[in-house]
């Protein structure tokens, strides 16, 4: 390797982790960071993944909808209905591969008035331009025969077959998973501060050291725009854009079949309600452009908002009890299109404002980034092996979780003891995280890995259990994870 | 639905949850004769919620003395036990196949359990802060009262310094005291209703010991903090205004809900007041063969009130063994309002008692001296004077009035007279 330059060998060396230098450097490690991480794996590059937050997909992308968009409803021509729609097919076969939990429950979109039902000509006719042509108009009464529980007054509904609903947690982890057995450098809690372009190499500024890297790839969600003009880029301007959402009891999900898609309207695509692959039922998300790209708060208004349309959506979810509430934020910006961009004199690649379809497009836009790169001169020889294959732990309803597999049990005792009796959990999943190539940093990490937590009483039975447990695998104290003053 | 290759047992009574209610119900029915019964725990040790309320005053009704929660779990296992109960803890009913068999997952493995009768016994839950939907951000310092007891008396933990409680029932008392023992300092206790709802002994020993703030007609309306609780805000619900107090943990209260999950994945029906399963006197659930007990039921009674219940239902389950039938049709007890439930709220035969003779009554509000009736189908049952009804703990009912209820007639209503004499 050649180093970085004479004067600046003594404190920077590959060997150390706070001054190392890599090939490329991706900044962000959420759906999109993660996905080019682990595309460009795939090639001979030493490759840093560098995360402000604490974990991979800790930020905009553990709170989305967790729908696996057809693009039937992106705007034709652009390229987030091309990425969406080649992200869905490649996003399908890899959950298939690598065991992330999908279900194919497809989409029923309702009208609620004439003006609605009036619209459907021309939203299956954008479906068509954007090359999706399975929408299918049913009757009401085969609405309803699909949705017995549906409030009253639909006049009919659109069937979207390949709108299925994903786990929105495994697909990064599987990601990161990959990239980082294929050599990948992951660093979590790792905040890049400052770009500096200097004898044709990125000098990162970082909160624990310095860095270098030949190309530095901005996959920074929310913050895609300060790391754009940190490298000397400008435009597009990120305003995050809350949605909230309420996620119903388990006991809720015979309630629901398919994702209910509202008509969109020209701002926003509307409050959905849709079973998750965890067995629950998700209401939101709310759309309301806010200052603060941190303020990850739910607010009265919105609850009350999204409380106030159950009775019309399902009527009978008014009974049920609300497990969580989430806040996403979007990476909305001021053009209708992802902000996808190579400037290969520099060395920088973007992909910027990429919204609630980010999940979906996800694989898609690695795609396209590695073969932007590839023209803008970054050299990609087939790394030898490849990608390592990989399999992730089934966290999903529809496919078979340890708890309840014999085998595993008798194999290992430790799948038989349930830690958290509401997601059913066992110890033998919060140990295995452990030891994974991506181990859980904290509660809400282990959360996203195996579900403790998450359930309908929020630590009630096993809070402190899971507590001790994880305190005692990562050698943290309780006080420590649970972010207690001093 | 029934696995293959699963290995299957069968017991007479399988008792599922090993609280109170669930011990209490093993013993019995073990004195009453019943062959094999078994008591499902899905916690390390039996014993259920008094394992972590370290406080005193378990086991007055049942036991007829005082005892830490910890010696009165241990007491009951140990009469459950001794009366020839098999106990099995680490073992987890997760749902039923479907011919009613129990679904269980424990270290040593996955089986199957086929019972002739099964108690749910599972007992209930605090609501947490995201089920009462209170908005602001997710920090850690958000916690149950189940959860802030297992820190402390479990596992030994400091669970912060400056502490909020949220409820004023008997719970929120003892949250106070686990608070003191966990080194925290509890810097207001709030609550919606215009008072609290325990024993005036236990607030006015709490006043005085621990002189915390007492904030009714209060709503926590919002929660702040990034990593960990900064400070909650405070909704005055008479003037509508808000203010902000600093704290780093927030011990959200009360506010019971039944964990009624295997009543609901077994179809048994649910009162739609209590949330529980709707049972008759004889704790019989709508489904043949599975009865319920303890706080199931209805949310939080003490502890006693628990295994009280779970003694009850043995001499059901008895007469169910010995092939009793299961009523084919029952009349509903139905509140009405300011009341909030009754439990049991189902009647079969005439003349059948409910646990210690009595029916459980909350209202929404608190009404002093409320003159009760009664009634069905326009005859008045029963009418008296009760000594108080409130949201936060029950009032007894007399339940000598069962006998008149004519089983093929109209729901039995229950409600103050005014609204009751309206229906004459």
């Amino acid at each position: 390797m050649s180093g970085l330059t004479a004067s600046g060998a003594s404190s920077l060396s590959a060997r150390s982790p706070s001054d190392a230098v890599y090939d490329v450097a991706i900044v962000g490690a959420g759906d999109v960071g993660c996905a080019i991480a682990r595309e460009l794996a795939r090639f001979d590059l030493r490759i840093a993944l560098i995360e402000a937050g604490p974990d991979v997909g800790a930020g905009t992308s553990k709170a989305n909808t967790a729908i696996l968009h057809t693009g039937f409803d992106a705007k034709p021509g652009t390229l987030e209905a091309r990425l969406v729609a080649r992200g869905h097919d490649l996003l399908m076969s890899y959950a298939d591969e690598v065991g992330i939990p999908v279900e194919r429950t497809g989409a029923l979109l309702v009208a609620w008035s004439d003006d609605e039902r009036e619209r459907f000509g021309a939203i299956r006719e954008n479906a068509e331009r954007c090359g999706y042509d399975r929408v299918a108009d049913i009757s009401t009464e085969e609405l309803y025969r699909r949705e017995p529980h549906l409030g009253p007054g639909a006049l009919g509904a659109l069937a979207v077959p390949d709108e299925h609903i994903v786990c929105p947690f495994t697909p990064p982890l599987a990601y990161a998973t990959q990239a980082v057995l294929a050599g990948v450098d992951l660093r979590r809690s790792e905040a890049v501060s400052g770009l500096e372009r200097r004898d044709g190499r990125w000098l990162l500024e970082t909160s624990r050291g310095r860095l270098a890297a030949d190309w530095v790839v901005n996959a920074a969600g929310l913050r895609s725009d300060e790391v754009h003009a940190m490298a000397g880029h400008q435009g597009f301007t990120v305003t995050p854009r809350r949605g909230e959402l309420l996620v119903y009891d388990k006991l809720a999900r015979p309630l629901l079949r398919h994702t209910i898609l509202p008509v969109p309207t020209a701002t926003t695509k509307g409050v959905l309600v849709a079973p998750t692959v965890f067995g629950n039922v998700m209401l939101g998300p709310t759309a309301v452009d806010v200052d603060r790209k941190d303020d990850t708060s739910s607010t009265p208004d919105g609850i009350a908002y999204l409380l106030s349309l159950v009775g019309r959506l399902v009527p009978d979810l008014a009974r049920e009890e609300v497990t969580a509430v989430y806040v996403g934020l979007r990476a909305a910006t001021e053009h209708g299109d992802y902000q996808l961009g190579v400037d290969g004199e520099d060395g920088y690649a973007w992909a910027g404002g990429i919204r609630s379809t980010g999940l979906t497009a996800s694989m898609a836009i690695a795609e396209h980034v590695r073969d932007e790169l590839d023209r803008a001169g970054l050299a990609l020889r087939d790394r030898n092996g490849g990608l390592p294959s990989i399999r992730m732990p089934n966290i999903g309803e529809a496919g078979p979780r340890p708890f309840a597999q014999p085998e595993a049990i008798m194999a290992d005792s430790e799948y038989g003891h349930i830690v958290c009796f509401c997601e059913r959990v066992t110890r033998g999943e919060i140990r295995d995280t452990a030891v994974s190539p991506v181990p859980p940093a904290d509660l809400d990490g282990l959360r996203r890995r195996t579900r403790v937590l998450m359930g309908r009483c929020q630590g009630f039975f096993c809070g402190a259990h899971v507590l001790e447990m994880f305190a005692e695998q990562s050698g943290r104290s309780p006080e420590d994870l649970t972010e207690l003053p001093r | 639905m029934s696995q293959p290759g699963v290995r299957r047992e069968t017991c007479e009574a399988a008792i599922v949850g090993g609280g109170p209610a669930g011990l209490a119900a093993a013993a019995s029915l073990r004195r009453a004769g019943a062959d094999r019964v078994v008591v499902l725990d899905r916690e390390a040790e039996p014993g259920g919620i008094p394992r972590h309320a370290k406080h005193q005053g378990f086991g007055i009704r049942d036991l007829r003395r005082a005892m830490s929660g910890p010696a009165y779990a241990a007491r009951l296992a140990e009469l459950a036990s001794s009366a020839g109960a098999e106990i099995r803890a680490e073992s987890q009913v997760t749902g039923w196949c479907d011919d009613g068999t129990l679904e269980i997952t424990s270290p040593g493995g996955r089986y199957e359990l086929a019972a002739k009768a099964v108690v749910l016994a599972t007992g209930c839950r605090e609501r947490p802060r995201s089920a009462r939907l209170v908005a602001g951000s997710r920090p850690q310092g958000v916690m149950t009262t189940g959860t802030l007891q297992q820190l402390v008396y479990l596992h030994g933990e400091r669970p912060g310094r400056r502490a909020v409680v949220v409820g004023a029932e008997h719970v929120s008392f003892s949250a106070l005291l686990t608070l003191s023992h966990g080194g925290a300092r509890a810097v207001a206790m709030v609550t919606e209703l215009p008072r609290h709802q325990t024993l005036a002994a236990f607030r006015l020993g709490a006043a005085i010991r621990y002189r915390v703030p007492f904030h009714t007609r209060t709503a926590i309306s919002g929660i702040r903090g990034r990593t960990r609780v900064e400070a909650i805000e405070l909704s005055d619900l008479d003037t509508g205004e808000t203010r902000e107090l600093e704290c780093d943990l927030v011990v959200f209260t009360a506010d019971w809900i039944p964990d009624h999950e295997l009543a609901v994945l077994a179809g048994v029906e649910l009162d739609p007041l209590t949330r529980g399963p709707a049972v008759d006197a004889g704790l019989r659930t709508s489904r043949p063969g599975t009865f319920a007990a303890g706080n199931v039921n209805h949310g939080a009674e003490t502890a006693d009130i628990a295994s009280l219940s779970g003694s009850h239902v043995a001499s059901a389950v008895i007469r169910h063994l010995d092939g009793e039938p299961w009523p084919e049709s029952r009349v509903p007890i139905r509140c009405e309002p300011p009341l909030g439930w009754i439990a049991p709220n189902l009647l079969a035969a005439a003349g059948t008692a409910p646990p210690s003779g009595r029916f459980l009554v909350r209202a929404s509000q608190v009404v002093r001296r409320p003159q009760v009736e009664v009634a069905q189908d326009g005859r008045r049952l029963w009418s008296g004077r009760l000594r108080r009804l409130g949201p936060g703990r029950s009032t007894s009912l007399p339940a000598n009035w069962t006998g008149r209820v004519e089983t093929s007639g109209g729901p039995v209503t229950v409600g103050l007279s005014a609204s009751a004499g309206k229906l004459l």
